[in-house]
């Protein structure tokens, strides 16, 4: 431990035991963003209206709660729906609209891809308010439809990105041989190219699936009545109260989420280590 | 060379060489634009449900009470002493954020960025957790930590900081905590990224040359750490510009922010006009700022994804 303390740090002068109080610094800090949300996780066992940490009584009555909610029940198959709407849709679109960018190689492309990760960079409010403007017009307000095409736009930008930075990495020659060969350009791309970058696509549909499911101002405005989302639900009873039922619901979304990034990263090793 | 093939077995009609290259390269003109049209889908539904409703919004900012051209929708921002407080709010609060993801990020992404890489991957995990886990659950949590009841102010009076319960969260303090939990990951990776990028070699030059620690530190790498913290503090100062949910639950109607008004000027009020005039200020300075940061980092690095 001694000559640990007395080893130099980095390459400059400094000792282990000059720089102690930024490592504290430092767990401090990743305490600091960890701590909260899993905290979370016990508190919704806790039996107490005031979620109390470590709980004293341990039930599992708010997620009963949750569970036996015919309104939280359809807000969750609602933001299932979508997720799982968004991303069947915002994948193939992304993907296709990567390809094209990628492989025609026009100056046009450019500002193409621009628009298209526009999404990411104008306040959600914007989106939210335009998007509620036009669907009123289209008379698609409340509806799955209107929800989902919402959070396709929102989720297209991080599905071209992961898609257009795999095939900057493909090697395009390899679908210039299946084409030399006989096969036509779109099953040279489902049988040559489209199975190298398949694990770019995965994260891509993972992470729209995440996009849409977490998704809470434009569904603010959009999303209600039988369409109503979990987050938007929960969202509103936030405003009002602290109601412990959320705390089984955030577990619930934790795992989740969790859960789906976990895979994401390990489709991205995959990737890498080819 | 295919001409001459062609030409030789006498099948291709008898076409002067030029008009044949020239064919060729309309086929591939074509084909390239084929290929464009491959995203006109995603575009379609980009401009319908984005561009073409924010160019509206555009020009109903324009749009006075009587349907005329007029700029009263801005006049009032300028006059009215509720829009400077929540344009101030939000400046302060996007402003304090940023300093404080600074100061909490800037020295746990130096310190990740010198670990060696099992364990620093190990510890990025602590900062990617809290930037997949949902936005309303992180806001959520930081509700209930602190309540009145609630585990902070349990602690805090054990250790004695304060000998009872304190209101730290519907107000500004409880907004300030929760966005720099936000945020803080926003900053830390593209700064991560960009320390990674460093040549260390600088530092041992440095040394050799009989620089301190602390003057190697501020003289070699802070300055080439300098871009990457610029695009990141950019980032996120812009992120906290549009905020909306975590001011909204956790500053309990204290701390009205830009995004705040606009979504009570819709609900509430049905104005058009002072909505999508504040919504046009918001999107022009985000842009503009996105524009600065864009010119100090690449895209890839900006969203997290390239790591």
């Amino acid at each position: 431990m001694r000559s640990w303390l007395d080893r130099p740090a980095s390459e400059t002068q400094i000792t282990q035991r000059g720089r102690l109080w930024l490592y504290a610094f430092a767990v401090l800090v990743m305490l600091f963003l960890v701590a909260p949300t899993l905290i979370v996780v016990p508190m919704s066992f806790s039996a107490s209206q005031y979620l109390e940490f470590p709980p004293q009584d341990w039930s599992t009555r708010w997620y009963d709660h949750y569970f036996g909610s015919a309104e939280w029940m359809a807000a969750t198959m609602t933001s299932l729906k979508a997720a799982v709407l968004t991303m069947l849709v915002a994948t193939p679109l992304g993907v296709l609209a990567a390809y094209g960018l990628h492989s025609s190689r026009l100056r046009l492309g450019q500002l193409a891809f621009l628009i298209l990760i526009t999404p990411m960079m104008v306040p959600l409010i914007l989106i939210a308010i335009g998007a509620f403007y036009v669907y009123v017009k289209l008379q698609i307000v409340y509806t799955l439809l209107g929800l989902v095409l919402a959070h396709t736009i929102l989720a297209l930008p991080l599905v071209v990105i992961v898609t257009a930075s795999a095939l900057k990495s493909y090697d395009m020659n390899q679908e210039l041989a299946a084409r030399s060969l006989g096969a036509p350009r779109w099953r040279a791309f489902l049988t040559v190219t489209l199975p190298q970058i398949r694990f770019a696509v995965i994260t891509a549909a993972l992470l729209s699936f995440l996009t849409s499911f977490d998704e809470v101002v434009v569904a603010l405005f959009i999303s209600g009545g039988d369409n109503a989302t979990l987050t938007r639900n929960m969202f509103i009873t936030l405003r009002d109260q602290i109601d412990p039922t959320i705390a089984s619901i955030s577990t619930i979304m934790i795992l989740v989420t969790t859960g789906l990034m976990a895979l994401a990263q390990l489709f991205g090793k995959a990737k890498s280590q080819r | 060379m295919s001409e001459a093939v062609l030409g030789a077995s006498g099948q291709a009609p008898a076409l002067p060489a030029g008009a044949n290259a020239a064919g060729l390269a309309a086929d591939a003109r074509r084909e390239r634009w084929a290929l464009f049209g491959l995203c006109s889908p995603a575009l379609l539904l980009v401009l319908v449900i984005l561009v073409i409703p924010v160019g509206w919004l555009f020009f109903v900012s324009f749009v006075g009470a009587d349907g005329q051209f007029s700029l009263e929708n801005y006049a009032r921002m300028l006059e009215r002493r509720s829009y400077a407080r929540i344009f101030r709010t939000t400046f302060e609060v996007s402003l304090l954020t940023t300093a404080l993801c600074i100061l909490l990020g800037y020295p746990l992404a130096y310190v990740l960025s010198q670990l060696p890489s099992r364990i620093a991957n190990l510890c990025l995990i602590t900062v990617l957790l809290p930037f997949w886990t949902s936005l309303l659950v992180r806001t959520y949590a930081w509700l209930v930590l602190l309540q009145k009841r609630g585990l902070v102010n349990a602690w805090a009076i054990d250790v004695g900081l304060w000998d009872e319960p304190i209101k730290i969260v519907h107000n500004l303090t409880g907004t300030l905590i929760g966005m720099v939990h936000i945020m803080l990951p926003f900053l830390v990776l593209p700064v991560y990224g960009s320390m990674k990028a460093i040549d260390r070699d600088y530092l041992k030059a440095a040394s050799n040359l009989g620089a301190g620690p602390l003057r190697a530190f501020w003289t070699v790498f802070f300055p080439l750490s300098a871009p990457g913290l610029f695009a990141g503090s950019l980032i996120v100062f812009v992120l906290c510009l549009g905020f909306f949910v975590t001011p909204a639950v956790l500053g309990g109607g204290k701390v009205i922010m830009v995004s705040m008004k606009i979504a009570s000027n819709i609900e509430l009020f049905v104005n058009w006009g002072a909505a999508s005039a504040l919504g046009v200020v918001l999107l022009v300075l985000t842009l503009a700022i996105l524009w600065l940061a864009s010119r100090f980092l690449r895209l890839d690095q900006m969203t997290g994804q390239g790591h």
